[in-house]
């Protein structure tokens, strides 16, 4: 049984404060998703639970099972369990993924025996092609093969705690399915805690949520049962936002939409 | 430069010593170049002074398959123009050690001619040239190596000379593996006749300054060349490039993709420029210079140039210059990865680009190996 705890976390991006003191204690098996509005902080709640560089920590805390992550490069915090998937995975030239997914095992003093073999069935089971195996990472694949590829990852290296950021975002019907339920199926059978980030509840028709947070303005508001999504899918965020319009999210080039799904998101 | 004098020429008894002594008496009136000059802006010619050298002699292999030709001495005034380049260019006409290399009509080379040059005494100048005659639809595929050992004060001045006569398929490589004393200042040309198809693919790993300016001149309709390069400066090192992609008749192709990086003190420079003739039509020509930065004191400069004199032609060009991609090391790190190995990754990935279109697979094995060895002795 582990723990991954966020208390009292404060963030700025750029010099402006985005998150205002995030508190969550996610244990294994469990799922929490944090829903909220476009620039209400949540691809930032990753980034710094991850350690991206760009982001400042202003207080607070995240610890796995007691170890202080934010005093970990990202890497480090990587090999103590956590696991980032990203929005937009990052095309890396030159450098296939079967080669990068080898030496993540490595790193973590892993064995690699079948290593193939797991990579293949692991392919087979999100639908996923094989040669992509063996392509450099995310180069010229579209947006669902980069989710499944993401998923992909997730399936070998088996941390104790997954963050989805906008698994969703970019991704057909049939990918989304099968990319939650191989996240769902980690949960279950490996224990794997995971912290997602959504906009809309597509994704939870696959994956069992546990609890649902609702993040506005850098604050969760509201946390409650799978039942509070489907009341977000119903009435919107108006009931959660305030007159209060400063301090919200910048929008990066990042964050524009890339598809027609992000679109229909927003 | 008291020692390349006409009397160390005619010392030497050369062949072709009437046209070897014009040259050396043409040296001798110009002036030294300086990076004054636009074409050697950047450079670190003023530098290099003549006279800490004397005519010498590379120890010169060549190993050939059955079906090529191979001549040791070639006549001067067959494939060389007489225009005047700079003070180097009639240097080499004047002590050149010449090797023509030539593949008859029709012929396929059953594997690739190896020409290798060491220099073995301090203090010389050594002025190898390699002249390429691939006739009408014959293939051929030449590595030109150049070799000398760590600590070695010498200067290498090389000339390429290539011909592709039409529909002929002609690839080169030339391998800088100069030891760290060592100078090199090389001059590449080709010419492709029509429907041809040429590769210039250069690898500069070593030298203390190493130039290389390379020429592919397409002359028939329908001809077709590609420009590669993989540079990697370290400690003090400078690589410099100058390319031209040179049209001359219609629909006509070009292509270059040169990749570097520079890390401790080094410097690159790649100045290129894609030339498309009045008369050169419906052609097409693309070039790419990409640079990485692997340390603070490590400094590349690229400079991309089109001229262009006609209508209905297709041109690109992209250059960058920076540091490893943030995005692609946190990619990597947040995967539990080492920030060393990461970075060994995206830079051994971005060097795969080229490493992959060498036209000799095992000496890119070789060459990969080496290149992990120069990111091992980075200092940040």
């Amino acid at each position: 049984m582990s723990t991954l705890q966020i208390s009292d976390l404060r963030a700025s991006v750029a010099g402006t404060p985005i998150l205002h003191g995030i508190d969550l204690t996610i244990n294994s098996g469990e799922v929490h998703v944090v829903m909220g509005p476009n620039g209400a902080g949540k691809s930032t709640l990753s980034a710094v639970v991850m350690g991206k560089p760009g982001y400042e920590v202003l207080g607070g805390s995240v610890t796995l099972d007691g170890t202080d992550l934010l005093a970990l490069p990202a890497w480090q915090r990587a090999q103590a369990g956590v696991h980032l998937v990203m929005q937009y995975p990052s095309e890396v030239p030159g450098v296939s993924l079967d080669h990068v997914m080898e030496e993540a095992l490595v790193a973590r003093g892993r064995s690699t025996d079948g290593l193939d073999a797991l990579l293949e069935s692991e392919a087979a089971r999100i639908g996923f092609a094989p040669d992509l195996l063996h392509r450099a990472l995310n180069v010229d694949l579209s947006g669902g093969e980069k989710k499944r590829n993401e998923t992909l990852q997730l399936a070998v290296l088996q941390p104790r705690f997954a963050i989805l950021d906008e698994l969703d975002s970019g991704l057909d019907i049939d990918a989304l399915r099968d990319c939650a339920r191989r996240v769902e199926a980690l949960t279950n059978d490996t224990g794997m805690g995971a912290l997602v980030i959504t906009h809309y509840n597509r994704l939870l028709e696959a994956l069992r949520a546990d609890v649902i947070h609702i993040l506005v303005k850098g604050r969760i508001v509201a946390s409650g049962g799978p039942e509070l999504a489907d009341q977000l899918e119903r009435d919107g965020y108006a009931a959660y936002q305030t007159g209060d319009d400063a301090d919200v999210e910048p929008v990066t080039a990042a964050d524009r939409p890339s598809s027609l799904d992000d679109l229909f998101a927003l | 430069m008291p020692a390349f004098t006409p009397d160390a020429v005619r010392a030497a008894a050369p062949p072709d010593l009437d046209l070897r002594l014009a040259a050396a008496e043409r040296a001798a009136a110009l002036a030294p170049p300086s990076p004054e000059d636009e074409v050697w802006r950047y450079s670190r010619i003023d530098e290099l002074d003549l006279d800490w050298f004397v005519p010498g002699r590379a120890d010169t292999t060549v190993d050939a398959p059955e079906g090529v030709h191979v001549a040791h001495g070639g006549s001067l005034d067959r494939v060389d123009d007489l225009d005047t380049i700079d003070v180097f260019h009639e240097l080499n006409r004047a002590f050149m050690d010449a090797v023509v290399v030539s593949v008859p009509r029709g012929v396929v080379a059953e594997r690739p001619v190896v020409v290798t040059h060491r220099v073995h005494a301090a203090g010389t100048a050594v002025f190898p040239r390699l002249i390429v005659d691939a006739a009408e639809d014959s293939e051929l595929t030449v590595v030109e190596q150049f070799v000398s050992p760590d600590g070695l004060v010498a200067l290498v001045v090389p000339r390429l000379e290539v011909d592709v006569a039409p529909a002929a398929r002609l690839k080169y490589l030339g391998v800088n593996m100069l030891g760290g004393s060592t100078w090199s200042l090389a001059h590449q040309r080709a010419l492709g006749a029509r429907d041809s198809n040429t590769l210039l693919a250069t690898v500069a790993l070593g030298g203390d300054y190493a130039r290389v300016r390379t020429e592919a001149r397409v002359t028939g309709q329908g001809a077709s060349t590609r420009q590669i390069a993989l540079y990697y400066a370290d400690d003090t090192q400078m690589h410099d490039f100058r390319t031209l992609q040179d049209h001359a008749a219609p629909r006509t192709h070009s292509d270059l993709l040169f990749k570097g990086a520079v890390q401790d003190q080094a410097k690159s420079v790649y100045t290129g420029l894609i030339k498309i003739r009045h008369d050169a039509k419906g052609s097409q020509a693309f070039q790419t210079n990409r640079n990485l930065t692997l340390s603070s004191g490590a400094w590349a400069e690229s400079v991309p140039n089109l001229d262009i004199e006609t209508n209905d032609v297709k041109c690109s060009h992209a250059s960058t210059v920076g540091p490893i991609d943030e995005e692609q090391r946190f990619y990597l790190e947040s995967r539990g990865i080492p920030p060393e190995i990461a970075e060994r990754l995206v830079v051994l990935g971005f060097f795969d680009e080229v490493l992959e279109q060498l036209p000799v697979g095992p000496l890119a094995v070789q060459l990969r190996e080496q290149v992990g060895a120069k990111l091992a002795r980075r200092t940040s």
